[in-house]
């Protein structure tokens, strides 16, 4: 059979839709575009997206969008409520609130990042060599995994906090520690059903080493449910980011974290609602696009669309 | 045929709903079901497990059916109300199903399954329904009806598995049974075991049976007649006697691609897809032995 | 090419213990195919699976192509043998395209000029190149078995070992995947042990045939033999005259509306 060349593809839609992907990297991109497509069809997980698509825009163009310092202190002008000038008004050291949730949205998103490429790696690493060697060495790394998860988070994330001393970095390794745990147990349990695979029994036959098989293999098949848990953990991981920087472990004033302003704001709670409710707000719509994003993804990688 | 057809089925049309519009399942299907043995014989993506879904109204809401006729007797099955089809699940016509492993429930006991399947068609007391049960697993040939009884569906081997869900679904007495690949997961000694069984129950109750499989030589060694269907349509319909005289290219296709344990064939005959069958009329009508 | 000694495979240990295979002995010349038929739980897959080195033996030593195999095998012995598995849905990654899954059996074994092996394994199974980038859901499933086919010819292996390779697929698929795997074993002059419960197939597709029932083989005979129906074992006769009662019911039943009789 002679290749046939598929005609020349009219937008990139066609091409990322191409029945018959003429090298690897468009195979590669049609399944993504094609996973794309599928999550674009529920509209709460496209709000999710926006959501996030926002923080990060946010995040990026912060000096363009806030206008003003996040850090510049007017104490005439403290405690005003939004106005026309201020469209969240300002805290207590007359900061301009709305400059201060922009650039907070960097401080959110650094914490995201880097408990993601702290979690997702040591939780895979773990949960597939636990998962596919099995016997004493599985046992071993699971009952570490156990103790991990036998301390509740926030108390875990405390201790490291109020041991490695308050800070940023600080707070995500204390947040990164405690949660790891679920997805090695993820990893696992999908490493240990895939491992019967015939594809997998074939690929042995081939002769091929065991660390080949968990990288090139398992992996990519694990990853799917890795990452929806993640997106659904990040509403939880950012609340306890909020959490430790309300307690004063983890950002320091003057940074703008939201955490840090609502726990600052409390004191003002009654009369001048906004200084601590707007950052509130704020944690929450992040935490409700993760949550949705995390929902559509799993509908997009449920095996019955496979 | 004494008081006419059981099942009649005319110009059933059935499509999925797919992510990008609808996929046809059955396009235009017609045929009569009598109190014999008809065999639907069909390859993956002919439809034929749709025919059983749909006749019991067990398709997912999305998917749209319409037909210009669906009756059993005169009952019309596409305008019954939910409640209506309640009652002639398993009450009139019963489905057994491939693999009993999926179709039992795993927590409960094979014989509470059956007394419930007795109990829920006839409002019989529970120890009624236990006799009966015990009664119906007897009329399955099963040796030890006492112990079987307590035994749950994991403990069960697979041919025993099936002969349950026979006794299952043929205890409220239905007129018509649906068996959908019912041997195909079974070893080939238990398969004959369990046909034999399932013609002698259906000739006492003088049921009509529709036998779904892609194994033509079982269907035409077991069923009255044959349909064929491919791609959603019939493309004959003859009794199993005349299937060595079989007319339609698929048909002949079909039986000349089997392997044959008494000859001695160099290559099997491959079967070339005709697109022109995807449009042919339907040959339904031709040769309905009813 | 094929040797089995006494093979043993147990399961478990203590009272536990089951043996899958008990003590079969059995030969393939060099371009023989040979085949091992037998109901579910007979032990014919754990036989096959102890070949490909999938299983360890408890007792008894296998060789292939005058080289005695165990459990752990060096680079040249996997190369020696492949196996096509029953399953065409789950003998391929979901996740990698037709390309890597024929391209990765030459890096683990080094070979070179992988674009024009896997061009080549592709036509040789009869699939253009437009599947080359597909994934495995958008194939059908006998296109998929043809897949698993070219990657287990891929290596150039002398010994192609078959699980049951068409039992998941349509009658008409099966022809072509049955056609197919003759020809290609005729072209390479490939040792084939085939595995299968059904005695059609069986007969079709090999020269020699093992009866095995509850790990044991019962009987060995030649298709001709078969094809008469001269077989010596009880259990072979079950087998056949099941076998035989479907094919020969659905042929010759000139008598209307007779029910088969399916009587032992």
């Amino acid at each position: 059979m002679s290749v046939e060349t598929s005609p020349k593809p009219v937008t990139w839609h066609d091409w990322l839709l191409a029945e018959a992907p003429q090298s690897r990297s468009q195979a590669r991109l049609t399944r993504w575009y094609a996973n794309w497509l599928a999550l674009k069809r529920n509209p709460l997980a496209v709000s999710g997206v926006i959501i996030i698509l926002a923080l990060i825009l946010m995040a990026v163009f912060a000096s363009w969008i806030a206008g003003q310092s996040p850090y510049a202190q007017l104490l005439t002008a403290r405690l005003e409520p939004p106005s026309m000038e201020h469209w969240f008004g300002t805290d207590e050291l007359g900061r301009d609130i709305f400059a201060r949730i922009i650039y907070g949205s960097r401080i959110t998103l650094l914490i995201i990042f880097l408990v993601s490429i702290v979690v997702l790696p040591v939780g895979i690493l773990i949960g597939t060599l636990a998962g596919y060697f099995g016997g004493v060495f599985d046992m071993f790394l699971m009952r570490i995994t156990d103790i991990f998860l036998a301390f509740p988070r926030l108390v875990m994330a405390l201790a490291f906090a109020a041991a490695l001393g308050p800070g940023i970095e600080n707070a995500v390794l204390a947040i990164s520690i405690t949660a790891w745990p679920p997805y090695a147990r993820l990893a696992r349990a999908e490493t240990m059903t895939i491992r019967r695979s015939d594809f997998i029994l074939a690929t042995r036959m081939q002769g091929a080493s065991a660390l080949r098989i968990i990288w090139s293999h398992i992996v990519p098949l694990c990853l799917p449910s890795v990452i929806v848990r993640l997106t659904l953990d990040m509403a939880g991981i950012i609340l306890i980011a909020a959490g430790l920087g309300f307690l004063g472990l983890g950002a320091q004033p003057p940074a703008p974290e939201w955490g840090l302003m609502v726990s600052s704001g409390r004191s003002y709670l009654l009369d001048q609602w906004w200084v601590a409710t707007i950052p509130g707000i704020a944690i929450f719509v992040v935490s409700f696009g993760f949550n949705l994003l995390g929902d559509g993804l799993r509908d997009v990688f449920d095996p019955k669309g496979l | 045929m004494s008081e006419g057809p059981l099942l009649t089925v005319e110009d059933l049309h059935v499509a999925y709903r797919g992510r990008s519009g609808p996929v046809p399942a059955l396009r235009g299907v017609s045929f009569i079901v009598g109190r014999e043995r008809v065999g639907i014989v069909g390859e993956s993506g002919s439809g034929k497990s749709t025919i059983g879904l749909t006749i019991l109204r067990l398709l997912p809401q999305s998917a749209s059916v319409s037909a210009k006729r669906l009756c059993l007797h005169d009952t019309d099955l596409m305008a019954a109300s939910e409640r209506a089809m309640r009652s002639i699940r398993g009450r009139r016509i019963s489905m057994v199903l491939q693999d009993p492993k999926y179709s039992l429930n795993p927590v409960i006991t094979v014989g509470r399954q059956i007394a419930e399947s007795y109990k829920v068609h006839s409002g019989a007391s529970t120890r009624e329904a236990r006799r009966k049960a015990l009664e119906m697993l007897e009329a399955v040939r099963i040796r030890d009806p006492e112990r079987v009884f307590d035994l749950y569906p994991h403990e069960v081997s697979g041919g025993m598995g099936q002969r349950v869900m026979i006794a299952m679904m043929l205890i409220p007495e239905p007129e018509l049974l649906i068996a959908d690949e019912p041997t195909s997961a079974l070893d080939v000694t238990v398969q004959a075991q369990l046909l034999v069984l399932i013609d002698e129950l259906i000739r006492r109750r003088r049921m009509g049976l529709i036998l779904i499989s892609h194994n033509i030589n079982l269907v035409a060694s077991f069923c009255d007649r044959v349909v064929v269907l491919y791609a959603g349509r019939i493309m004959e319909s003859l009794k199993a006697s005349e299937l060595a005289a079989a007319r339609h290219p698929y048909t002949q296709g079909l039986l000349a691609c089997r392997p044959l344990i008494d000859r001695a064939q160099p290559e099997l005959p491959q079967l070339t897809r005709d697109p022109s069958w995807l449009d042919a009329p339907d040959e339904s009508r031709r040769g309905t032995g009813a | 090419m094929i040797e089995v000694h006494e093979a043993t495979v147990a399961y478990g240990d203590g009272s536990g213990r089951i043996e899958a295979v008990r003590s079969v002995s059995f030969n393939a010349a060099a371009g023989e195919i040979f085949g091992l038929v037998g109901e579910s739980g007979c032990g014919k897959s754990t036989l096959l699976r102890a070949v490909a080195g999938l299983a360890p033996l408890a007792k008894g030593h296998i060789v292939l192509a005058g080289r005695e195999v165990g459990i752990s095998r060096t680079r040249q012995e996997r190369r020696l043998v492949q196996m096509v598995f029953q399953d065409p849905y789950g003998s391929l990654n979901p996740t990698h395209t037709v390309d890597k899954i024929l391209s990765e059996p030459l890096a683990i074994q080094g070979l070179d000029a992988i674009d024009r092996r896997v061009i080549q394994a592709l036509q040789e199974v009869g699939l253009g190149g437009q599947h080359r980038y597909r994934y495995p859901h958008q194939l059908s499933g006998g296109q998929r078995q043809r897949v698993a086919i070219a990657r287990a010819l891929i290596t150039e292996p002398r010994i192609l070992l078959l699980d049951e390779p068409t039992s998941a697929l349509d009658l008409s698929v099966q022809a072509e995947i049955l056609n197919l795997l003759k020809r290609i074993g005729r072209a390479h002059g490939l040792t084939m042990l085939m595995v299968s419960h059904d005695l059609a197939v069986i007969a079709h597709m090999c020269t020699r045939i093992a009866v095995m029932y509850q790990g044991e083989i019962v009987e060995m005979l030649e298709v001709q033999r078969l094809r008469r129906g001269e077989a010596d074992h009880p259990y072979t006769r079950m087998l056949l005259d099941a076998s035989l009662e479907k094919t020969r019911q659905g042929e010759r039943d000139t008598e209307g509306t007779s029910s088969p009789s399916l009587t032992r």
